[in-house]
């Protein structure tokens, strides 16, 4: 229990997916610019991670990992190289899912993420942790806690930035550091305090 | 011809200067970001990116008369992912060190913005040849980006080019340290930000989105 609260705490903030590892950055320039969007999108993250990611350990260690479809018969089959397609598919097809489910249910969430939901399909971050999940070896509790910690993270870094950049509308910024620039220097502000965190043992 | 011709050289420039795809359009910066620490690393990323985005603007250009509309993304998505999975085994056979240091962002290049940005809004409706043409050069123009972030953060966090050291013994004996925080993440986003003022400040650059 408390290694799987030090490997959340720890995908939180020390290996923030977004401050140390850059993923998720399009939508993050893209969508920072407005706290209430920057919340729904966060939190539709955090739910798409939070499935997704042991959606594919169970596809790729059920499937694709060496030796997984001994059960067919095939033990020597390995078709780990296909984790990109398979991964890729898996998400959009549960991101299509979850927008119908939602759709359907509940209406007023679904006009909170609606919008966001096609977003996230292409957004590197879900990717991204899928596949470090099998780079790193994580079990299946492990990666859902792991899924969920990068999705929480990911979402104090847009909010805290969509704060920032409602505050920088005031700041007398050089022109020519205007909207990106200047984005991507507070971006590098944030992750050099998130690199304090690294300090910490669990 | 000649006109044919210009118009190519025409989709060159366009992609690797005046829209660069990086600093302009503010397509693909994830991976941009994450593999700079090193020239070999971010030269090896826009190599791949280069083929996969000129290749894949040549068979989905090539295809564009029978994808129907709307079920495209999944087919560009799939284009994608095979070259992909293509390059990452190339990868790993003839050059295991930098594939491992890479890690996942070659698999990251299938959801890199620039991708599917020209596949979507450039070959659907473009001659193949055009479209190989403008994968290439927008491939190159993020190389461009890379190879220079890379570049700083090497020289500045290492003391390094391409493994080389090249700070002279004089100057570590008279006490030059290596910037430690060139290496880290903070260091990408300070090298990115610098070089968009930079550029922005470029005489006959028009300030595209401010916001």
């Amino acid at each position: 229990m408390g290694d799987l609260f030090s490997l959340f705490i720890n995908s939180v903030f020390i290996g923030n997916i977004l401050l140390a590892y850059f993923l998720g950055m399009c939508s993050f320039i893209a969508v920072s610019k407005n706290i209430e969007t920057a919340t729904g999108l966060g939190f539709a993250v955090i739910f798409v991670l939070t499935v997704t990611s042991p959606v594919n350990w169970l596809v790729f260690h059920g499937l694709l990992a060496p030796g997984a479809l001994s059960w067919a018969g095939l033990p020597n089959v390995d078709l780990s190289f296909l984790k990109y397609i398979t991964f890729i598919a898996v998400i959009a097809a549960i991101v299509q899912a979850i927008e119908m489910v939602i759709d359907k249910y509940s209406p007023p969430l679904y006009a909170a993420l609606g919008v966001f939901l096609p977003l996230i399909a292409v957004n590197c971050a879900i990717l991204g942790v899928s596949l470090f999940m099998v780079e790193r070896n994580y079990t299946l509790v492990e990666s859902t806690v792991f899924g969920a910690g990068s999705g929480t993270g990911w979402m104090l870094a847009i909010v805290s930035m969509a704060a920032i950049r409602k505050k920088i509308r005031y700041s007398d910024v050089p022109d020519g550091l205007q909207g990106f620039g200047i984005t991507m220097i507070v971006a590098g502000l944030m992750a050099m305090t998130f690199m304090m965190f690294s300090g910490i043992t669990l | 011809m000649a006109q044919e011709k210009s118009k190519r050289l025409d989709i060159l420039i366009r992609g690797v200067w005046t829209e660069n795809p990086v600093a302009f359009q503010v397509l693909g910066i994830c991976s941009a970001l994450a593999v700079t620490v090193k020239m070999s690393t971010a030269l090896v990323m826009a190599v791949a990116l280069t083929v996969v985005t000129a290749f894949s603007g040549l068979i989905i250009s090539s295809l564009r008369k029978q994808i129907p509309s709307n079920i495209r993304i999944i087919v560009e998505l799939a284009v994608i992912a095979s070259l992909v999975i293509i390059t990452d085994e190339v990868l790993k056979a003839f050059f295991y060190d930098i594939s491992k240091q890479l890690s996942i962002f070659v698999g990251l290049i299938i959801t890199n913005c620039i991708v599917l940005g020209r596949a979507e809004t450039f070959a659907l409706a473009n001659k193949p040849l055009d479209s190989f043409v403008d994968g290439i050069a927008n491939g190159l123009g993020y190389g461009l980006i890379l190879v220079f972030v890379a570049f700083v953060r090497e020289l500045l966090g290492s003391g390094n080019i391409f493994g080389f050291s090249v700070i002279p013994e004089f100057m570590i004996a008279a006490g030059y340290q290596n910037m430690g925080l060139m290496v880290l993440a903070p260091g990408a986003f300070f090298v990115i930000g610098l070089l968009v003022w930079v550029k922005n400040s470029l005489p006959g650059v028009s300030h595209g989105n401010k916001s």
